[in-house]
């Protein structure tokens, strides 16, 4: 067993766990953010994509002892409150850009340091940046059209 | 699925990483990025008793260039970096043209140049560039390093020269000379999936046009990187001519690549996209090799 220590969404915790936990079952059983999907656990849907130091990873390919000392972001942490919904997350809304929306949390912490790094993404960028990401409902037109509508709302 | 138990270590110093491996040999396994390592886990293909972590190593991750004009690579480069860095742009644009093709941003966050190469799969890009490009790997362990070309580095199969206490540490790549062309293609069923094939071709022409040096090296062509030296000879000592491309491309697709197949391409598929990817690689790298000279 190994004491870590890491933040998520701003918040500090401390836990102590097996080294074959992955970190995507931490965040869900562990810190029960279950807003981080699993589908696949081999690298390939994307469901679980989380940001680990700022960037998008795969939160079912590292571990959750890897995280000690590192600072993690997920799903839960995009929406300001209750009432009030990150503009990427409004912009999904009123696009159509879900349905089951079980691909939804991996897509929008795919999609939030890409639109801080390209503000105004042409379509082309945006399929590639949704390249690793599946979704099995919506064609991903409507996510496409969602993205540019967030980026649109974020100038 | 969940992968097996295990131990983990993260240690602090390369030295101390490199005393774990002496002591549990193949018992342990490096942690790079874990893409590869990791799903193999989840899936009980792979069961490890001690997990050695590398990322808290962070004097493998550099990147420098030396006076006499080679590039030195740590092992821990990520392969987000490798897509990014002007540095390696600059000295080998094969690198910055191949890097989009690996997996998806969110793997290339964490997977890492070393294990890419030490995992040796024959489906993997950078250990097809390395083999072009005329890489030299550094390893260490306990006993001390030792230098390997990439060509003898890759032993079949997910199986390389490493023994069971190395560590690759460094990837050295040579400087190119004038008028030098470099390309890649492939050919994927999707954006980051393993590719069907591929292929990266490495030509340098002389003055009056004639080709002096060619490399062509296929992907998913065999049980590793296939370097198609029959087809090289055939291309060396003459220009590019469609003629000559076709001929060499023909021979690498019939005579040097043994492709096995799999659910997406029986091995005659492979072998006609061989053909119609060799010329396109050969092509363009001719292409800039020449307007290189200008
Ligand atoms: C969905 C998905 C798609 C992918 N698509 C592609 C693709 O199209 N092309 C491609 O090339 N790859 C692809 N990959 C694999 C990816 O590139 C991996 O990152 C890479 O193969 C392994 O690098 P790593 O740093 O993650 O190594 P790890 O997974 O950590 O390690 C791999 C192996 O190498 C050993 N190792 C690691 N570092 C060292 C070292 N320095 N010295 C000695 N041994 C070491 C480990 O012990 C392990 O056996 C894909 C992966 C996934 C999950
Ligand atoms: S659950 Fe992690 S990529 Fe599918
Ligand atoms: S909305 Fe159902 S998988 Fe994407």
């Amino acid at each position: 067993m190994h004491d870590i220590s890491l933040t998520v969404n701003g918040q500090s915790y401390e836990r102590r766990v097996e080294s074959r936990l992955l970190l995507s079952d931490f965040l869900r059983h562990e810190l029960g953010l279950s807003g981080t999907h699993v589908g696949c656990e081999h690298g390939v849907c994307g469901a679980c994509t989380i940001l680990f130091d700022g960037q998008p990873i795969r939160s079912c390919l590292t571990f959750a002892v890897q995280a000690n000392g590192h600072s993690l972001a997920t799903v839960e942490g995009l929406a300001k409150s209750q009432s009030e919904l990150h503009p990427l997350q409004e912009a999904f809304w009123e696009a159509h850009g879900l349905q089951c929306g079980f691909c939804t949390a991996g897509i929008l912490m795919t999609l939030v340091p890409f639109l801080q790094e390209n503000p105004d993404p042409s379509e082309n960028e945006i399929r590639e940046a949704i390249s690793g990401n599946l979704c099995r409902c919506t064609g991903y037109q409507h996510i496409v059209d969602a993205v540019k509508l967030a980026a649109e709302k974020m100038k | 699925m969940k992968p097996a138990p295990f131990d983990y270590a993260a240690p602090a110093s390369l030295e101390a990483a490199l005393a774990l491996k002496a002591k549990h040999g193949d018992d342990a396994k490096f942690l790079a990025g874990g893409q590869s390592l990791i799903p193999a886990m989840n899936f009980r293909l792979v069961q490890a008793h001690l997990l050695v972590d590398l990322n808290g190593l962070a004097d493998l991750d550099y990147v420098r260039r030396a006076d006499d004009g080679r590039l030195r690579l740590g092992a821990m480069v990520r392969q987000r970096r490798l897509e990014r860095d002007s540095a390696i742009a600059g000295h080998s644009p094969l690198i910055h043209e191949t890097m989009p093709f690996v997996a998806h941003p969110q793997i290339r966050n964490r997977g890492t140049l070393g294990g890419c190469l030490a995992h040796a799969d024959p489906a993997a890009e950078l250990p097809v560039i390395a083999v072009a490009l005329g890489a030299r790997f550094k390893t260490q362990s306990t006993r001390g390093e030792r230098w390997i070309a990439a060509e003898d580095f890759f032993r079949g199969m997910f199986n390389t020269d490493l023994t069971p206490e190395e560590m690759l540490v460094e990837v050295e790549l040579p400087r190119l000379p004038p008028r030098t062309g470099t390309a890649f293609v492939e050919f994927a069923r999707r954006r980051g999936d393993y590719a069907l094939l591929g292929v990266a071709a490495v030509v340098t022409l002389d003055e009056k046009g004639v080709c002096q040096q060619a490399r062509l090296v296929y992907l998913n062509a065999g049980d590793g990187p296939v370097n198609a030296k029959e087809a090289a000879g055939i291309l060396r000592g003459e220009k590019p001519s469609a003629a000559v491309i076709e001929a060499a491309s023909a021979k690498a697709a019939q005579a040097e690549i043994a492709p096995l197949g799999n659910v997406h391409a029986s091995p005659e598929y492979q072998r006609h996209l061989a053909r119609v990817l060799g010329r396109r690689v050969l092509r363009q790298a001719f292409d800039r090799a020449g307007s290189q000279g200008k």
